[in-house]
This record gives C-alpha cells, structure tokens and sequence, in this order.
C-alpha cells in the first residue's frame, strides 16, 4: 500500500469521524425542543424577528358599550344607559328594564358585565333568550349590535 | 401557540442513517488496523463486521417496536465508541499476539444480546422503583463478591474480580447500576424529609444528623472499596455517583461541601495509610523522576509511555496501525485512550471525547424530560456515572488526576464493563423513550405504588 493512500486513509478516517459528530449535532439541534412546555408570556425579540408570525397581532381596541336600545316589540325606540351594574330584563316590576311584552317572563334574563364585555344569561325563562337566533343555554357574551330577542322584543348593545 | 409544542416524532429513521454512520467508523477504524495484513479483509473482519452490524441493528429493531420515542442518538454514539473499541483492541491484538478481540467481540454480543432483552422485558423504567431496596441487597452482595475466598481473584493488587470457570468478571460494574437504582429510589421517596429537614448554618443548610445515614453509607462502601478491594477509582465513582444523586435531588450544596470533605479526609488518611494509595499520588507528581519511572510496583512508566504515545501521534496521529501503542502496558484496556490517542491524534481524540459528552448530555436532557422523580433521578445518575468514569480515565490518562484502574466505557477490552455500561444505555434509552413519547399516553402499569392503589372510591 503506497504512502500516499496511508495518509489519505487516515486524513479520511478522521474526517469521517467528525462527520459523525456532526450529523449527531445536527440531528440533535432539531430534538432540543421536545419536551418544553407551551411558553407563557410573550416570544423574546429575537424570536420575534426570526419568526414574525409568532408575535400576535395585539387584539383591536374593543369599544365599550355604553347604550342599549330596544329595536323592536312594544317598546321600540327605548334606550337605557348601561353603568357598571347588572342589568335585569323581565316583565316583573323590580326588573331594571320591565318589559310590557307578553311573551317574557317575570325575570327572564340578566345582563351583566364582566371585564370589558357584558354578558347575557336566561334566568329560566319560559320562551328562552335568543342571542343571534341562538337560543342561550348558558352565559354568552354581547358583542355590539347582536340582537337579543326575548318574546317579541329584540335588544342590542350600543356604543 | 401551538408552533411552539412540536409534535414528538419518533425519529428512528434519523436513528438508522446514524447508525450506517457509526458502523461506518466502527469498522472502516476495523479495515484501517490490518492494512498492511496480507490477506487485507480476512474472515475475521468479516465475522466482525457482519456481527456487529446485525446486533445494532437488532436493537434498533427492538427500538422501533418497544420504545419508539426513544433518543435517536444515543445508540449511533454507544455503536460508534464500541466499534473503535474493537478495532483498536484487534490492533493491538495484531501487535502483540495476544486474542483479546474475539473475547470482546463475544462480550459485545453478549451485551447487546442483555440490553436487547431489557427494553424488550423491561419496557418501563418505573418498574425497577419496585426493586428499590432489593437492589440495596444486590449491590451489597456484589460489592462483597470478589471479597469470599474461592471466588475472588486478586489481579494486579485489586480484589475486584471473581473467577466463574475459568471467567473474570467484576461484578463492582452491575452493582453500579443497582446503586444508581438504589439511590433513585431512595431518594425520591424520602426527598422531601432530606430537604425540609435540618438547621442553617451560614449559607448552608444543613441535613439533620439522621438524614445523613445514607450519606455516611455511601461513604463507607467506598472507603470499604477502598480498604479491601484496593481500587481507588471505583470508591471514587461510588461517592461520586452518590453525591450527584443527592445534589440534584436536593439541589443543596451544603451535602456536596459535606460530601467533598468527607472524601477529601478519607483520601487524605487513605493516602497516609495504605502503600498502593501512596504510590499512585507520588507516580502522578513525580511522574518523571527516573525511580519513580522505573519502580517495579506503582511506577509511573505506563503513565508516562502512554504520554510519549500520546506525544507520538500529535495532531492528526500516526494513523490507525501506523504507531506503536503496543509498547504502552495494557494499552488495550486501562491505556487504552492513549492508543487511540497515538493513532488518530488529538484531532481523534476530541472526536471520542466529544462522543462521551454527547452521550452524557442526552441521557441528562433524558432525565430532565421525564416526568417521574424517580426516572429523573436515575437518567442523571447512570449519565453522570459514565462522566465520572471518562473523567477519572481520561483524566488519570493524561496526568490531571492520580491513574486509577477505571475502565473507559465501551472502549476497553473488558467485558463485565461493557455489559454494565450497555444495559445502562437500555436504561437511558427507556427513560428518554418515557420522556419523548406523547403526554396522552398513559402509564403503562396500573400498579405503580400505593398512590394508585390508596384511590378507591366507594
């Protein structure tokens, strides 16, 4: 075996060992991910140059509502001012908005706030909330303009 | 965000292109040693080759069908450092006409053949929790083993061996694992009394007094080890796996400061007591002092052979088969990193020491992903062991710290080691199966202690 192939052999041998250790490296740099837990909080900046799709978009400044009006039934063109406390819908007369509609019931629903919405929830009523022709099993939020029918009435949010 | 929790994949096919890799170093490392052998490729190389390619490959079989999830790289490293092994052992065997190659090509089937079957019985690293204090016992009987007259062998001043018609073997290498398995157990039921417990001093806090009977067990096996068996690189290992069980399950530095006191009392008295110890230290100091270099029993001259050797092969090494590593006494087990060493050059060298990092770094970020104390505490113990065992090696090699008789893990010809140190990378490779595989996957065992049990509901 001449010399030249020795060498070459052996500069050869030592190169395919580090191709070895590369290849582990690289197999490994993709695996380091596994097992972290989904991060809470926001990606760093660097994360967020490198992989501009991770930064959320920050939410659009909801507006509040502040007015809520009755655009149809017996009492059309009603509107109330909303503060900070719940509201109660319902043809009984501690209700907060009483409603000469005879479909509602005595305390048919309640609106309430909750950080920055506000909530509609049936109270047990005998013809049902409707929320966006849903009927309500449970407390959904109001978004602005979403009407609420109760009996014949219809109830939205404004600004 | 969802981007952010990759799916685990199973990834054994990385694993299969690895391995071709590292059977590639292992046995191109093979055809290099014989090339100036006449029949270039003989039977033996072939015999070699074949088998080893077979056995790997069986384990990544059994990988695919027991534990899917598990690291892809750890056996491409394991079959690497294996590979070199055998060749540079068949090397030397070529040198000096000696037949320790076909015994360590037995020992490696045998090895792989034993952790084939522990991922295939096993398949669950939670069930040797049951085993915990089971395996206080074993460790013990096999700390004593090489100690009952008729069974232990004395081989060059150390009673680490026992003879079993006509075999050596040393059992000091399972009890390793058993220990580590102990010590997991141990330590993950009891943790939090070991952690509460106990007055500050200082920075420090320290253990209540009989908290630290564990600590002062450990402490006398090794000293035992010490005193009876003469190896002061298993003591070593022993203490040290134990101090890094304790630390990272309590993550409190005031045992490791107990701990190293400890060790540094026992080694000092050690050294002031028993000749052997003695005569290690002053062979490491004064390595080349011409009486020290020449005195028959704990001379410096195969440390310092081994430096020449090492000094021989430079950079790039003589090349595989091209120096004389044969000249350096046990070049093919103890010095066997100075022969790899001459022969592949530093360059080589870094490559193999970079192997074991990457070896250790997978089975801790094993044990850091699993979700059981007791895994975690295992994974980083057996990993930590394999450190301890390459840093006194590689260290004792090269001059930083006194020679002891530790075997470098996988490479040396040794079969007891190599057994040991391949079910230790079953155990590994279990664990970071539990670690990667998907959290909808429940556990596999209903019983797994009496938590489970305790939950019965009228």
């Amino acid at each position: 075996m001449s010399e030249l192939t020795v060498t070459l052999l052996r500069f050869g041998f030592l190169l395919l060992l580090w191709v070895l250790i590369f290849s582990i490296v690289s197999a490994m740099r993709r695996d380091l991910v596994i097992g972290t837990k989904a991060r809470t909080g926001t990606p760093s900046a660097r994360q967020a140059r490198k992989h501009p799709e991770l930064v959320d978009s920050p939410p659009p400044a909801r507006q509040q509502a502040h007015r809520l009006v009755v655009t149809e039934g017996p009492l059309a063109g009603t509107t109330m001012d909303l503060g900070s406390s719940p509201i109660l819908l319902g043809r009984a007369q501690e209700a907060t908005l009483v409603l000469e509609d005879d479909y509602a019931s005595g305390r048919h629903a309640r609106l309430f706030p909750q950080g920055s919405r506000w909530f509609i929830e049936d109270l047990g009523s005998t013809n049902g909330t409707y929320l966006a022709d849903q009927q309500l099993t449970r407390a959904l939020p109001v978004e602005l303009g979403a009407p609420i029918r109760i009996g014949k009435t219809v109830i939205e949010l404004r600004p | 965000m969802s981007q952010q929790l990759p799916v685990a994949k199973p990834r054994r096919n990385v694993e299969a292109l690895l391995l071709v890799l590292a059977l590639a170093v292992g046995i191109g490392a093979n055809a290099m040693v014989s090339l100036d052998k006449s029949p270039w490729m003989d039977s033996d190389f072939w015999t070699q080759a074949i088998l080893l390619t077979v056995l790997v490959f069986s384990i990544h079989v059994v990988l695919r069908i027991r534990a899917k999830y598990a690291d892809p790289v750890i056996l491409p490293i394991v079959t690497a450092l294996n590979g070199l092994g055998l060749a540079m052992i068949h090397r030397l065997d070529i040198a000096t006409g000696e037949g320790a190659g076909g015994k360590q090509l037995t020992w490696t089937a045998l090895a792989i053949v034993a952790t084939a079957a522990v991922l295939w019985f096993l398949r669950d690293h939670r069930v040797l929790r049951r085993f915990t204090y089971i395996s206080l016992v074993v460790s013990a009987v096999l700390l004593i083993l090489p100690l009952v007259p008729g069974l232990g062998a004395n081989i060059n001043g150390a009673n680490l061996w026992i003879v079993v018609g006509g075999m050596t073997f040393q059992p000091g290498e399972i009890a390793k694992i058993t220990l580590a398995i102990f010590f997991a157990g141990y330590l993950s039921s009891n943790r939090d009394l070991i952690l509460l417990a106990g007055k500050k001093v200082g920075p420090l806090q320290l253990p209540r007094f009989k908290d630290m009977g564990p600590l002062f067990a450990a402490w006398l096996v090794s000293i035992g080890i010490l005193v009876f068996q003469r190896d002061m690189g298993s003591s070593f290992m022993f203490f040290g796996l134990f101090m890094a069980m304790i630390y990272v399950a309590t993550s409190r530095v005031s045992w490791v400061v107990l701990g190293l006191v400890l060790i540094a009392v026992g080694g000092f008295a050690a050294a002031k007591i028993f000749s052997h110890v003695a005569l290690r230290v002053d062979g490491w100091l004064n390595a080349f002092t011409p009486e020290v270099y020449g005195r028959a029993s704990g001379g410096s001259g195969q440390i310092v052979q081994g430096l020449f050797g090492m000094a021989n092969g430079g950079l790039l090494g003589t090349g595989l088969g091209q120096g004389r590593p044969d000249l350096v006494p046990y070049a093919n087990s103890d010095m066997i990193i100075a022969s790899l060493g001459e022969e592949l050059g530093l360059i080589g060298l870094f490559a193999i020491v970079l192997l074991y990092l990457l070896l250790v770094t997978r089975g801790i970020r094993a044990a850091l992903g699993t979700r059981d104390a007791f895994g975690k505490l295992l994974g980083c113990g057996l990993s930590f062991a394999l450190a301890l065992q390459c840093f006194v090696v590689i260290g004792g090699i090269t001059r930083l710290i006194p020679l002891t008789g530790l075997t470098t893990p996988f490479l040396a010809a040794g079969g007891s080691s190599l057994l040991a140190n391949w079910i230790v990378v079953a155990l590994l490779l279990l664990i970071s199966d539990a670690a990667r595989r998907p959290y909808s996957t429940g556990p596999l065992e209903a019983d797994l202690g009496p938590a489970t049990e305790a939950v019965k509901l009228p």
